[in-house]
């Protein structure tokens, strides 16, 4: 599947295009198809959105799980830094990333 | 310390009042993205891998007390209270909004610090030794000079859009603590026939394209320095490739022109710059040095230190060095413990580092490149209670220059250049070399750790270096031996095949055992290597 992601423009905070706004948690973003381009210029020009760019990922009964290595640690926060990724209770949860 | 007089403050709150009037512009929409990024770059804000990332200028990397509470304050008011140490002697802070970037600004520009050119195609923040001023070994302290150049590339108009970024390095002795011919100019400081100037090397830098750089002059006036660089910069404003970035660099410049064309070209341009003026006068010199006067030692003191708390020795055998005073010592604290982050400092500890350099070294610290702090003037009859209150900090790791004083840039946890991790394969290293028995037994071992091709983590100049790279989507490690920042500087050779996360650990573990078992009396890691050669390393490493 084709998620779009880029930063919140005021934050700066990794962002996740769920089809009717952005999250923050990669699992909220939906496949967009051939329609990243298009709905980051519109996302863009509103300001939710800054360097918003397409990635590839594939979704299991686990979520959604970007094909690259860097979208996945950009997906949860710093690796050797869990108590500032989005799952500061899971001391597993760097395992996700590799 | 320099003070900033009136110029400098009112350049720098313009500054600050500028980029406030941008960033709102860019929040409400006024300016895109396209126009917005060069204007926060100029100012040391990028958009990294998960928020904006601020990188703070420590001029040759020489803070006061107040200057070190202030970067406390930013890290604990405006981000996730700490902040990174980096190669360049500067600080980084990773998670920053950008409607706070003004107020941050404003905040530094009331200690009389910005983040200016701390990005950007210009000439960078000046580094220089860390034991400046302190050290017996120099030949006069390099930090007028380094204050001086800084002074002129600050805003320099005709050297804001290089063709590529520039650092220059300062030092003043034989021994080289900046890692001076690994940048794009290097200076030692040289006394001939009495009279003080510079030795300038033009060319040198780690990245893609690794280069040491060569001796251009052997003597440049110390009154003639600003005029002599600027013909160095201007032959490179002029000819350095802006077609090709990963060319663009004045290492690469040096190389195709060849040495002696370059130095020709400088020395013409040299003679007609000499005609123009440029050199500040002699009282503008005198003014700045004397912001860099010594700190008024006592007298009478004894060099005697009481090492009867094992501990305690340990520590000073590791982390104190000579001072020129009688009864003073310079100290370096250690800002990687075993499994820690190197570099990364919590508000607390910063704001520790601060209170105790204003109770023990005259208010005063220095950041180095290898990611610790030095408090330049401690007396040795105080170094035990600044010890005590190191050790509660978790800041007494007694390691520099030892196999876990590891340089490491912030690699794929938080770069958006980088392709693998460093942090995670520093914290292993540094766990399988814990006990310090074992260290010490290693002695002297540089290792430098990057992410990407960069180096950032100066892997290139690490006895032992580490680089990161992207190998079908999975992290790889190549492993460099032989390397050296110092005044023996050479660049670390590739062994092979490269390493999955846990191998590289290994691989360096199989490096030690090596030098373990080939060096001779006295001998460090880089020595043994340079003796015997990678082939009984390679054996090892991939039998």
């Amino acid at each position: 599947m084709n998620i779009l992601t880029g930063n919140d423009l005021a934050t700066g905070d990794v962002i996740w295009w769920t089809g009717e706004g952005w999250s923050i948690h990669v699992d909220d973003a939906v496949d967009v198809g051939d329609k990243g381009a298009e709905i980051a210029q519109a996302e863009t020009a509103a300001r939710r959105v800054n360097e918003a760019y397409v990635v590839d990922a594939e979704k299991d009964e686990n979520g959604v799980r970007p094909a690259h290595i860097k979208e996945r640690i950009r997906a949860l926060g710093p690796t050797v830094r869990l108590d500032l990724s989005l799952k500061p209770a899971d001391p597993t949860a760097g395992n996700w990333v590799i | 310390m320099y003070q900033y007089d009136k110029y400098d403050q009112a350049m720098v709150d313009a500054r600050v009042a500028e980029f406030r009037d941008q960033t709102e512009r860019r929040l409400s929409g006024q300016l895109s993205e396209a126009q917005f990024r060069p204007l926060r770059l100029m100012n040391g804000l990028y958009l990294q891998l998960h928020a904006y990332m601020l990188r703070v200028a420590v001029p040759y990397g020489t803070l006061s007390s107040k200057q070190m509470k202030m970067l406390a304050h930013i890290a604990r008011k405006y981000d996730r209270d700490y902040g990174h140490f980096t190669t360049r002697q500067n600080i980084q802070y990773n998670w920053i909004k950008l409607a706070d970037a003004p107020d941050i600004l404003a905040d530094l520009a009331s200690v009389e610090m910005h983040a200016i050119q701390t990005s950007g195609n210009c000439i960078r923040n000046i580094s220089s030794d860390q034991y400046a001023g302190a050290s017996a070994e120099e030949i006069a302290d390099p930090r007028p000079l380094s204050e001086l150049l800084r002074q002129w590339s600050s805003f320099h108009p005709e050297f804001t859009y290089l063709p590529r970024k520039f650092k220059i390095a300062v030092i003043a002795s034989a021994t080289d603590r900046a890692a001076m011919r690994l940048h794009d100019i290097g200076i030692e400081l040289v006394k001939k026939d009495g009279e003080i100037g510079a030795r300038v090397f033009v060319g040198g830098g780690m990245g893609r394209t690794p280069m040491i750089a060569p001796e251009i002059r052997d003597f440049v006036p110390f009154s003639e320095v600003v005029s002599y660089l600027e013909a160095c910069l201007r032959v490179y404003n002029r000819y350095g490739r802006r077609d090709n970035k990963y060319k663009a660099r004045i290492k690469i410049l040096v190389h195709e022109m060849g040495a002696d064309e370059y130095r020709r070209q400088v020395e013409e341009e040299f003679a007609h710059m000499k005609t123009l003026g440029l050199d500040p006068p002699v009282a503008e010199l005198e003014r700045i040095a004397e912001h860099f006067a010594p700190p008024p030692y006592e007298t009478g003191l004894s060099d005697e230190i009481d090492l009867s708390d094992r501990d305690f020795a340990a520590w000073v055998g590791s982390q104190v060095a000579a001072h020129k005073a009688p009864g003073y010592a310079i100290v370096n604290i250690s800002l990687k413990p075993i499994g820690g982050i190197p570099g990364d400092a919590s508000s607390a500890q910063i704001d520790l580092i601060a209170d105790l350099a204003a109770k023990y070294s005259f208010d005063e610290l220095r950041v180095t490149h290898a990611q610790n702090i030095v408090l330049a003037h401690v007396k040795k009859a105080d170094l035990y209670a600044l010890w005590k209150a190191l050790e509660e900090a978790d800041l007494g790791t007694a390691n520099l220059d030892l196999i876990s004083d590891i340089i490491a840039c912030p690699g794929l946890d938080y770069c958006s250049l980088a392709n693998a991790r460093s942090i995670p394969v520093a914290q292993k290293i540094a766990q399988r070399f814990a006990d310090i028995d074992r260290q010490k037994e290693l002695g002297e071992l540089k290792l430098k750790i990057s992410g990407c091709i960069n180096a950032c983590g100066h892997h290139h100049a690490g006895n032992i270096g580490i680089l990161g790279v992207d190998r079908k989507g999975v992290e790889n490690y190549q492993l460099l031996l032989g390397g050296s920042g110092a005044e023996d500087v050479s660049l670390g050779q590739i062994t092979g095949p490269g390493f999955d996360e846990n191998g590289i650990v290994d691989a360096v573990e199989k490096a030690t055992n090596v030098y373990l078992a080939n060096r001779t009396e006295g001998e460090r890691f880089v020595d043994t290597f340079r003796r015997i050669g990678m082939a009984p390393f390679k054996e090892a490493l991939y039998a």
